[in-house]
């Protein structure tokens, strides 16, 4: 048994420990998260330089054929600087979907430009009334000629704004909820009939609700079998869980160990408030959460890697406890900083409010709860 | 042991109610059932509908323009004010400022300051915490040093809720360096248009500007603006403590928002029926009903003990804990509740518009969520009172 990392996944780690470090101090975090596109294009151009964007995407596709383990360690870094920049969403969940089920034509032109960073893409796979049940889909495609129409609507979709390409599952066939006859179609935003409507999100992001009325495109934008679209998309969602749980573990050991420190500084009734047993007991318990996660992270990402049975029980499983700890982790960092805890100046609130998304993002703990339940 | 309201009880509540409709007005009315963020001029206006009728001050003695009603009276204003949604009366004058005056204050004082308080027209803010005491306010270190017939106050307090609107402040000062850090505090009451006076905002996490850091600089206040003795100031901040103990849960606007959200869930569609149907998140429903009702009723045991002549003790350290844990919890139900349309969210960019995205209740959900992070960190935060239940009721 070995849960060290090799010499390469070594390596990146450092380079990407060090670019939070020097190049993503929280000031210019949060002047991105309130700039117009929400995350800094020359970011991205380094991340694209340095061959972050490719890492876990095949080699066949111009990728680096790396697994979800390197993807595991860009994340948890990520988390650790509350990065904006749409890595999760372009990469992540839908290059990684492309990769998965896209055909030759697919994988040359888009995934390309991702990896070079010319491109980049979004997934609307919500709908207002699907909540967390993926193979919910109203959205309808319907056969035309050589092609499809689409019309329905996408809430929610992360990245939205600065996608050159959408992903959009629709229903080709069958009931409103099942898993057969969803296809799962590439649409470029600028198509007559697509309208994106753009909003920031509360943890600093960017978002789009999108209208589909009547858009047709042609039969080389669907991506995997028509109408078995729903277990490739599954897979993605899978993968990106894995992503994000990676990602909010980075983001719990910043706070828990930011509420230790502040703790050891901050003097009440003559003493380090974080004397108080009290106030121990609750951070040894926001300390034992995130490593609780950390390990569950661990299991999940080498099954994910070496493709075991069992993994998707096992996502299921650390985005349930990734969930619960999210929360207590999130929400005691706030009330041992006291009024401290509360402002925007401070960033403990806002990584108290990505952590407070990623709870819902892919399913929140009674869902996933349920879904390891019945797998 | 009985849980009926008397006939007499039960007229009142109908004249409140039969008031509501025809005073309460229609455009503040629309803005509360909206959940749009706090108007000043809202609750002014509210403030004075509610004194005209003699309704305002219920908590203070007849002869101060209170009333001399039951508990289970005030219970019940307070009640339906609370189940209409009408706007939240800002404490820091009628339920802080006032009571000290009139139990502290000169005569002069009494003149000066109670009618602005009565009718709304003077809006008063609570200059007590400061950046190194919160937790351990008497340890506060704002200075007030008698200079002739002026202190001169120097010093920064902060946290100070409202100070943007605030007239007055009233702030506990040290007047004396002493041993004992309960000692040589002193109550004044300060015009923040006094030369000297700045305040400066702090955003907090929901984006809003409700928090404020107050300097002093050299600041003169009239000698005459001392309420109590001086030196004794920490005695009148325990009063204000002890002051006020019922309605701290809050438990008729609980009440309120967990029917809203109950009727809310019952039309979010899940599958085949509704989020009411899950029975994962109807779980935490109920049981946020059941501890609601559980201290709605330790706050009926405590309202009963001062109608028979009791005073309300530590107990309502109990009220405080629970009510504010349930205002949290019910404030995560509507997150949960939304799912993804909790995330759109304005108030931190100017990029978007204001308008909802998604259901229309959507937009002030998470704004809340983050804003009541507050209520277990003020008003003494939730190891404090449980400090002082160990050690009081508990004699730990
Ligand atoms: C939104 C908001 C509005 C406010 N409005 C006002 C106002 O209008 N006027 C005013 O005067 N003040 C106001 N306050 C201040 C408020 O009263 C203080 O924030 C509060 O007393 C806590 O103090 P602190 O923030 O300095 O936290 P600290 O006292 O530093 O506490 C930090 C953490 O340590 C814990 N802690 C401290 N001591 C102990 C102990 N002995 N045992 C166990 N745990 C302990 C606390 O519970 C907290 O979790 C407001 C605060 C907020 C957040």
């Amino acid at each position: 048994m070995d849960f060290s990392f090799n010499e390469e996944q070594t390596l990146i780690q450092r380079q990407v420990a060090q670019f939070i470090q020097r190049d993503y101090e929280w000031e210019k975090r949060q002047a991105l998260a309130k700039s117009e596109l929400g995350f800094s294009s020359e970011n991205w151009k380094i991340f694209a330089d340095l061959g972050w964007l490719g890492i876990s995407l095949s080699e066949e596709s111009g990728g680096f054929g790396g697994s979800a383990l390197e993807t595991m360690i860009i994340m948890e870094e990520f988390g650790k600087g509350l990065v904006v920049e749409p890595f999760l969403e372009t990469i992540v969940l839908c290059a990684g979907l492309i990769d998965s089920c896209g055909n030759k034509d697919q994988k040359s032109e888009i995934l390309k430009k991702v990896i070079s960073g010319e491109m980049h893409l979004a997934l609307g796979f919500v709908e207002p009334q699907s909540r967390f049940n993926l193979a919910d889909v109203i959205t309808e495609a319907k056969k035309k000629g050589d092609g499809f129409v689409l019309n329905g609507f996408k809430s929610v979709v992360m990245n939205g704004p600065s996608a050159n390409n959408i992903i959009i599952s629709a229903r080709i066939s069958g009931k409103q909820s099942e898993e057969e006859g969803i296809s799962l179609f590439v649409v470029d935003p600028k198509l007559e009939g697509v309208s994106l409507r753009n909003y920031p999100t509360v943890d600093g992001r960017r978002a789009s609700e999108i209208t589909l009325e009547n858009v047709d495109v042609s039969s080389s934008c669907l991506l995997a079998e028509e109408g078995k679209g729903f277990k490739e998309l599954e897979k993605a969602i899978d993968s990106a869980t894995l992503a994000i749980c990676a990602e909010a573990i980075g983001a719990m050991e910043v706070l828990y160990k930011t509420t230790v420190e502040y703790t050891k500084i901050r003097k009440q009734f003559g003493q380090a408030i974080g004397k108080f047993q009290v106030l121990q007991h609750r951070m040894v318990d926001m300390f034992m959460e995130y490593e609780q996660s950390k390990s569950l992270l661990y299991m999940a990402t080498i099954k994910q890697a070496e493709k075991a049975e069992d993994s998707k029980k096992a996502i299921s499983g650390l985005k349930y406890q990734v969930g619960k700890a999210a929360k207590f982790i999130g929400q005691q960092a706030v009330q041992l900083h006291g009024g401290m805890g509360v402002t925007d100046e401070l960033n403990v609130g806002h990584f108290f409010k990505r952590l407070t998304t990623i709870i819902t993002i892919f399913g929140n703990t009674d869902y996933h709860l349920k879904r390891y339940s019945q797998l | 042991m009985d849980l009926v309201f008397s006939q007499e009880d039960l007229d009142f509540q109908e004249e409140i109610r039969s008031f509501l409709t025809s005073e309460y007005p229609l455009d503040i009315k629309e803005r509360q059932d909206n959940r749009l963020p706090f108007e000043p001029e809202d609750v002014i206006k509210w403030q004075k509908i509610l004194a005209k009728k003699g309704w305002f001050a219920i908590n203070w003695p007849k002869k101060n323009g209170g009333t001399d009603w039951s508990p289970t009276k005030k219970y019940i204003l307070q009640n339906e004010l609370a189940v209409a949604n009408t706007p939240i009366i800002i404490p820091f004058g009628v339920s802080m400022c006032g009571p000290v005056v009139y139990t502290f204050g000169t005569d002069t004082q009494k003149r000066q300051h109670l009618p602005g308080i009565l009718n709304s027209d003077v809006w008063w803010c609570q200059g007590y915490s400061e950046p190194g005491s919160g937790s351990d306010l008497a340890s506060l270190q704002t200075k007030a040093k008698l200079q002739g017939d002026n202190y001169i106050v120097n010093g920064t307090k902060s946290w100070t809720t409202l100070a943007q609107h605030a007239d007055w402040i009233f702030c506990l000062v040290r007047t004396e360096t002493t041993n004992i850090k309960q000692e040589g505090i002193s109550f004044l009451l300060l015009d923040m248009k006094s030369p000297g006076v700045e305040v400066k905002p702090i955003i907090t996490i929901d984006g809003s500007h409700e928090v404020n850091t107050v300097h002093f600089d050299n600041v003169k206040v009239p000698t005459e603006n001392l309420v109590g003795v001086e030196g004794q100031g920490w005695k009148i901040a325990k009063f204000l403590l002890r002051h006020e103990r019922t309605g701290i849960a809050g438990i008729a606007a609980l009440k309120r928002e967990l029917k809203r959200l109950k009727e809310i869930c019952a039309n979010v569609i899940l599958g085949e029926g509704s989020l009411l149907d899950d029975p994962s998140y109807r779980r935490k429903l109920e049981a946020a009903e059941i501890e609601l009702k559980a201290t709605e009723f330790t706050e009926l045991r405590t309202l009963s003990q001062i109608s028979s002549g009791g005073a309300p003790g530590p107990e309502s350290s109990i009220l405080k804990i629970k009510g504010t844990e349930l205002q949290q919890t019910i404030s995560e139900l509507f997150i949960e509740m939304l799912a993804y349309y909790s995330h759109p969210f304005f108030n931190e960019t100017e990029l978007g518009s204001n308008e909802a995205v998604g259901p229309d209740y959507a937009g002030a959900a998470m704004p809340h969520y983050l804003n009541f992070r507050k209520v277990s960190i003020y008003g003494g935060s939730n190891e404090i009172q449980r400090n002082v239940i160990a050690k009081a009721i508990l004699g730990l």
